[in-house]
């Protein structure tokens, strides 16, 4: 879109400051061609009008040029030589129209004192034409620049957006659902059970809740949620799983978006040990390493389960996103099949307190 | 079948927690009428359970191992009244859609559960369980749809297969089943070619002839037969009969 012809009043405002040039214009005219005042106004009123138009056109150039991709003497040898074109053609107009005049008997001998003026024309029409391309340079820049400003803060509301939509999905409610239904069933077999299972549950909930106001957590505040949420699902699942745990001690310190690995864990458990009739594992591993928290979460699964129409893969596309927006290319994400074994792996910046260690 | 109060009403009861089976067994406690028969862990179980037992009543959780809830009531058939006990709410359409006699919502109490008992009575009392139309049929119905199937489940006897779609050659209709063939072995399945049709890709299956789909992936080439008709070769050797309107639509495919 040409920012001047888009708009009828900015066209108005653009043609309104062409007057003043036209006004020197004639000054000019008059000074070295000896042009009266008259004869002055009536060739440079039209010439401007017609050289403003022609000046508009300069964007189109400007923006198939772009000041940054291309060198300076590249770009001063192509507007140079469009402006010599258009301050060609403008002074051949002004010709033509110096000899209407004469031919209409208005002015004689026009055409004549007209030629003294070829030089200032000439010149004139080549500063006013580079004059508007470096106006529409400015005006690239300034628009690029707030095209930037406005990525930024996209990419900004982008992370936080990520952010919610995770710790909003922090609770699977079908796993509320179950455990309640779990805890149903318990309350006349076996009540004492059914009671442990609601301050489980509860715990699970508390440690949730509260860590949604958490920037970051310690590595084994996360832990100690999954041990919380594993302990409902022993209830549930009885020995139909195995949890295996290799942490690192100096790991255990290190900071985590909370609820990072709660969902892989529970992924685990939906997509792998659910539908695992003789059952089978989870396994947790994290340790340091250069500078980096790297962390694996793998199970067990059947490759042959029937395919999971609820939830597919949200659990992992939010901890991806989630990585990527706070911590960009210093995070890493991969996820990996190998037989009846799935794996998550993430790398993180080892940092503690917010300080790199 | 209209003096079901002399005779008990068999129940299966299908879910991989055991927790979750025991809430209905303590909730049938106090109807003699209703006899457990059997409980299943998983759809592979209750396939065969159900084959076997031929219940009056199935509870059915729909998601297990080996085979989904909709996937078992596609092996078993619509011979006994389906009540479905899930915690996910989004499957209930689908549910009503397969005839099912009601949904139940993990948890759910005893008025909620009673309830659906006597809607369960009722369709039995009535002379069939649900409507003649084969539930392999409604299930390919109820399919979300701009989702096609990724795996056929088929049974054989009390034995299950189950055939993912890639490795699916063709399928033949042969009176009130398909023939699916897949790796050189043939399995029947109770199911009209039709909706076999339309439970499949249409990018990746090509229905070729009044009795035939085929995987287009295994097709080799087309041969004109005869004055105005046409076979495919497949990869495998097997030829196949193409109809002028199944040539039609191969060639629409291949022009795409």
């Amino acid at each position: 879109m040409h920012p001047i012809l888009s708009r009828l009043s900015r066209l108005a405002l653009y043609l309104l400051a062409w007057i003043p040039l036209a006004a020197l214009l004639a000054y000019l005219l008059a000074a070295t061609g000896g042009l009266s005042r008259r004869e002055a106004i009536s060739m440079s009123l039209p010439l401007c009008l017609l050289y403003a138009f022609v000046c508009l056109f300069a964007w189109y150039s400007c923006r198939a040029l772009p000041s940054g991709r291309s060198t300076i003497g590249k770009l001063l040898e192509v507007h140079l030589a469009a402006s010599l074109v258009a301050s060609g053609l403008w002074i051949l107009c002004a010709e033509l129209l110096a000899y209407v005049f004469t031919g209409m008997s208005l002015f004689p001998g026009l055409t004549s004192r007209l030629s003294r003026t070829i030089p200032i024309l000439l010149g004139t029409g080549v500063i006013l034409y580079l004059f508007s391309v470096s106006f529409y340079y400015v005006l690239l820049a300034v628009e690029a620049s707030q095209e930037a400003e406005a990525r930024a803060m996209e990419a900004r509301v982008f992370a936080r957006d990520a952010e919610l939509r995770a710790l909003k999905a922090q609770v699977n409610p079908h796993f509320l659902f179950n455990s309640l239904n779990s805890i149903s069933a318990l309350t006349t077999s076996d009540a004492p059970k059914a009671r442990e299972m609601c301050v489980l549950l509860g715990d699970f909930l508390r440690r949730t809740l509260g860590l949604g106001e958490k920037s970051t957590i310690p590595l084994e505040e996360e832990i100690s949620l999954i041990h919380a949420f594993l302990a409902v699902e022993k209830i549930r699942f009885g020995t139909r799983f195995r949890m295996e745990e290799n942490i690192a001690r100096e790991a255990l310190a290190m900071d985590v978006p909370p609820l990072l690995l709660q969902p892989l864990v529970e992924n685990a458990f939906t997509h792998g040990i659910a539908n695992l009739v003789e059952g089978g594992w989870v396994r947790l591993d994290a340790r340091c390493q250069n500078g980096a928290l790297s962390i694996v979460v793998e199970n067990t699964f059947d490759p042959d389960a029937p395919p999971r129409r609820q939830r597919n893969g949200m659990g992992l596309l939010n901890v991806r996103q989630r990585l990527e927006a706070r911590y960009g290319d210093r995070a890493s994400f991969n996820v990996r099949t190998e037989g009846d074994r799935f794996s998550v792996s993430i790398t993180l910046p080892a940092e503690r307190e917010g300080r790199a260690t | 079948m209209n003096s079901r109060k002399d005779t008990k009403i068999r129940a299966v009861i299908v879910d991989d927690e055991e927790l979750a089976r025991q809430v209905i067994r303590e909730l049938l406690a106090p109807h003699p009428e209703i006899e457990v028969v059997g409980e299943c862990a998983n759809g592979f179980e209750a396939v065969k359970t159900v084959t076997e037992a031929k219940p009056d009543l199935i509870f059915l959780d729909i998601q297990m191992p080996k085979l989904d809830g909709f996937e078992v009531l596609e092996l078993i058939g619509t011979g006994s009244a389906i009540i479905f006990v899930t915690a996910y709410d989004s499957y209930a359409i689908r549910a009503f859609e397969v005839h099912a006699v009601d949904y139940l919502l993990k948890p759910f109490g005893a008025d909620r559960f009673e309830a659906a008992l006597e809607r369960a009575k009722e369709r039995l009392d009535s002379k069939s369980p649900s409507a003649a139309v084969p539930a392999t049929e409604l299930a390919a119905t109820a399919r979300p749809p701009a989702q096609y199937l990724e795996r056929v489940p088929v049974r054989d006897g009390a034995q299950v297969f189950i055939i993912p779609v890639a490795k699916l050659d063709f399928a033949e209709a042969q009176d009130d089943y398909v023939a699916l063939s897949a790796e050189g072995k043939k399995h029947l399945k109770q199911q009209p070619i039709s909706s076999l049709e339309a439970a499949l890709d249409p990018s990746r299956f090509l229905r070729i002839h009044r009795s035939y789909i085929v995987n287009l992936e295994r097709v080799a080439k087309v041969e004109p037969y005869g004055k105005d008709s046409h076979v495919a070769v497949l990869r495998n050797g097997v030829q196949l009969p193409v109809s002028r309107a199944g040539y039609a639509r191969l060639r629409a495919f291949l022009d795409r």
